[in-house]
């Protein structure tokens, strides 16, 4: 079998040769097609190579000048700056490495408090820009125009400097329904656990489970049966049978509220927010919910109309027919965009250096000034970025997988 | 135009005429069901209180002294008033271009004219603005009128319009540069919205080619160039501006041999061309896959080699039906040229920044930046509202 094509090839070979009669000279490598794509390549990679070498040699020249030798032991050493909000105890006496898992957590935390209420208030804006009303169709239009058309850093700016700091000293703030608020940030009145809270959240915890188990079995008897057996009711009631014996068996208040006291500077207790922070996470959510809100109204739009009428035709009220049929279709072209919107939100948490919470850039920023490790920083910086990018798409990519529509 | 004979056995009966009152298109559009109630009302609680408060800022303690101030600071910074000409000129060659291009094209580049005329007038009606440029001013509606009728009849003018936008950012460049002809002026000048616009123009132009060479690298078949452009968008696309502007403020003098310096302001094109063009890239892709294969095989078949194919057939197509994303990035890019506040050049946010901290200003704030805001507004506005015109009149997305 083999020999047999070889001895073809061997033919067409000689039949080519024959053919041309004049040379049996093969094409020269550089014109010949299979080599040229090859070659380009080749040439590319040496060009990227000798680039990156170049700049490297300068850098390593250049930071041998500097007396600065390069490597992460730095991280080890004393930061000796503050930071003045963190989820984890921060003295300045800590090291360069603590510093920067501070300032990751800062960043994490603005970036997921941010996604939750932007996907809150994009979803209802999105809604609210097609619903029947006029004026709230139109005043969500201003909204999105006037926001998505200015630089995201001026509105940080606006609120920063404009509105959070012009508020009026702790002493004395503008009070709204047990609220505070001054220029050093936000007091609100927030919850502390007490003895029972143990037994509440236990016996909460039940009592849903026990109220969706509920629901399920008595979803199934009205589809069965055709009867109606009031499956939301049932568990209401499973949920509120299962509170009151917490509130029996506990003998108290679930958490206990704790009103935030004006001190001699500034509030103690209760739950305050710094201005820095509300800045950043004002303007950060109010940017992106407008993007957002152009995805869910897109999405919603890009649900064919029939099955509007289809559900009008049933009699389904509006709102079921927003949450069960047209949500659920629109919801697997919402995902890819809105999954990269998130990304962007994370990104643009960066922007915080410029109102002063301290997050990843800004603690980064400071590190490389004081211990003059600039590259390791960036580097640093660059691969968080990077990981958190990673991660997000991989949870948003198998969400996007599992609501795909199946085909066949 | 009613024709059809309308015969007593074919009688068409006609809807019920409705009238249009006032009050019908109240109940209609804000009272037609309970819940609808509940919202008209929130909605003019939030704008009462919206209007209550800014109101009774406008009136009691806006002053607007701090923008009438350093009107000239916001706009072309510290470019000095020999120069200051050098600037007009450069916008007269705009204002020409916008009036020939209005001619030639019509549609969407009309409008634009008319925005920037309104722009001059209004301008033009400010109290506290010198003669001197009410004088530019004029002669610039004055360029525009008569480009406009010169456009109308020029005859190859799409051939000269797409030639003078080309040439737009070097004969820009040149009037404020210089470039040895004309005394040079020192790029940590170039201030204000002055910046902010030679910025975003670098920025959009220098990323055009560079992310079509991407797109085109990131869809091609050889491994090696393929896996490179792979690597260079979903790294840009993974990281924050700000932090690329870090980089390049520290790693471009790094990377240079010794005695080698670059200028902030070039280090921050660099940084800002290199980030939007992995984003343009994306766009540009996104039009490429757009493209149906017989597209190719129909230029494989007339004999096209593959890099004929690529620029005469393909790419044409693709551009065409990504211009509204890549207004889009445009805009975004536009945007974010604000971020080089930070790395301490002094664009119309820098200098905002600088004013507000004047001590003869102090707690100005507001008046300044929603100044800054509402020039960022008009243009990145005026930019939304024709790419969605051009998205009309393409039909991108209907065929």
């Amino acid at each position: 079998m083999r020999i047999g094509r070889l001895f073809e090839r061997l033919e067409k070979m000689l039949v080519v040769n024959i053919l041309a009669k004049k040379s049996h000279v093969s094409t020269p490598f550089w014109r010949d097609n299979r080599m040229i794509p090859i070659m380009l390549q080749l040439f590319f990679a040496i060009f990227v190579l000798l680039l990156c070498g170049y700049l490297i040699n300068n850098a390593l020249i250049g930071l041998e000048r500097l007396g600065i030798d390069f490597g992460f032991d730095f991280l080890q050493r004393t930061s000796s700056f503050n930071i003045s909000e963190s989820l984890i105890t921060f003295q300045p006496t800590d090291t360069y490495g603590r510093a920067l898992l501070v300032g990751i957590l800062n960043t994490l935390k603005v970036s997921i408090i941010g996604v939750i209420l932007t996907t809150i208030i994009g979803v209802i804006v999105g809604i609210a820009r097609l619903s029947n009303n006029w004026l709230v169709r139109k005043l969500s239009g201003l909204y999105i125009e006037i926001i998505r058309n200015t630089p995201l850093l001026v509105q940080l700016f606006i609120w920063y400097f404009a509105v959070l700091l012009t508020l009026p000293s702790a002493q004395e703030s503008i009070s709204v329904a047990g609220f505070y608020f001054n220029n050093s940030g936000i007091a609100m009145p927030w919850f502390t656990t007490n003895d029972g809270t143990a037994v509440w959240v236990s016996l909460f915890i039940i009592g849903v489970v026990g109220a969706v188990i509920i629901w399920v079995i008595q979803l199934k008897r009205q589809i069965k049966n055709g009867k109606r057996t009031f499956p939301f009711l049932w568990s209401l009631a499973t949920l509120i049978i299962m509170l009151v014996i917490a509130f029996i068996v506990s003998g108290s208040a679930p958490v206990n509220i704790d009103n935030p006291v004006l001190g001699n500077f500034n509030f103690t207790g209760g739950l305050r927010i710094s201005s820095e922070f509300t800045a950043i996470l004002l303007g950060l959510v109010i940017y992106t919910a407008t993007y957002i809100a152009e995805i869910v109204r897109g999405g919603i739009q890009s649900v064919s109309k029939g099955q509007t009428e289809a559900a009008k035709a049933l009699g389904i009220k509006n709102s079921t027919m927003m949450r069960l049929i047209i949500l659920p279709q629109a919801i697997r072209i919402i995902i890819p965009p809105v999954t990269s919107q998130y990304l962007n939100l994370t990104k643009n948490s960066s922007l915080a250096i410029a109102v002063g919470y301290q997050e990843l850039v800004s603690v980064g920023n400071t590190s490389m000034n004081q211990s003059g490790h600039a590259i390791e920083m960036i580097i640093i910086m660059i691969s968080v970025y990077l990981i958190v990018s990673l991660i997000t798409s991989l949870v948003m990519n198998s969400f996007n997988r599992r609501m795909q529509l199946v085909e066949r | 135009m009613m024709h059809t004979e309308i015969t007593p056995t074919k009688s068409k009966v006609l809807p019920p005429e409705q009238k249009q009152t006032i009050f019908g298109w109240t109940k209609k559009n804000l009272f037609n069901s309970w819940f609808n109630i509940i919202l008209t009302f929130v909605s003019l609680f939030i704008i009462f209180i919206v209007l209550k408060g800014t109101l009774t800022w406008v009136v009691t303690n806006a002053d607007w002294e701090v923008i009438r101030a350093n009107y000239r600071l916001f706009m072309v910074g510290q470019f000095s008033e020999e120069e200051i000409w050098r600037v007009w000129s450069a916008l007269l060659y705009l204002t020409l271009l916008f009036g020939l291009s209005a001619g030639i094209w019509k549609g969407t580049i009309r409008q634009l004219s008319f925005l920037l005329t309104a722009i001059y007038v209004i301008h033009l009606a400010l109290p506290f603005l010198s003669g001197h440029t009410k004088i530019w001013l004029l002669s610039n509606i004055v360029t525009l009128f008569a480009s406009y009728v010169i456009g109308l009849k020029l005859p190859k003018g799409k051939m000269i319009g797409i030639g003078g936008w080309l040439f737009s950012i070097i004969v820009i460049l040149f009037f404020l540069q210089g470039f040895g002809i004309l005394p040079s002026v020192q790029t940590s000048m170039w201030n204000g919205l002055l910046l902010t616009v030679i910025l975003s123009a670098v920025a959009i132009v220098g990323s055009f080619p560079i992310g079509i060479l991407l797109a085109l690298g990131r869809t091609s078949k050889l491994p090696i160039i393929k896996y490179f452009c792979i690597a260079y968008i979903e790294f840009i696309r993974g990281i924050p501006l700000i932090t690329v502007f870090f980089s390049m403020q520290i790693l471009i003098p790094l990377f240079l041999p010794e005695g080698f310096t670059v200028a902030n302001i070039i280090r921050v094109m660099i940084g800002a061309t290199l980030f939007t063009a992995a984003y343009m890239a994306e766009n540009v892709r996104g039009g490429l896959q757009s493209i149906p294969k017989g597209q190719f095989e129909a230029a494989k078949t007339i004999g096209l080699s593959s890099i004929q194919s690529t620029f005469l057939i393909i790419l044409p197509q693709a551009l065409r039906a990504v211009i509204p994303a890549i207004v889009g990035q445009s805009i975004s890019m536009f945007k974010d040229t604000s971020l080089v506040a930070i790395v301490g050049l002094v664009d119309l946010l820098g200098i905002a920044q600088t004013v507000k901290s004047n001590p003869a200003f102090l707690g100005h704030h507001m008046e300044v930046y929603l100044f800054v805001a509402l020039v960022y507004w008009v243009i990145a506005y005026a930019m939304s509202y024709s790419s969605r015109r051009l998205e009309e009149t393409l039909g991108v997305g209907k065929r």
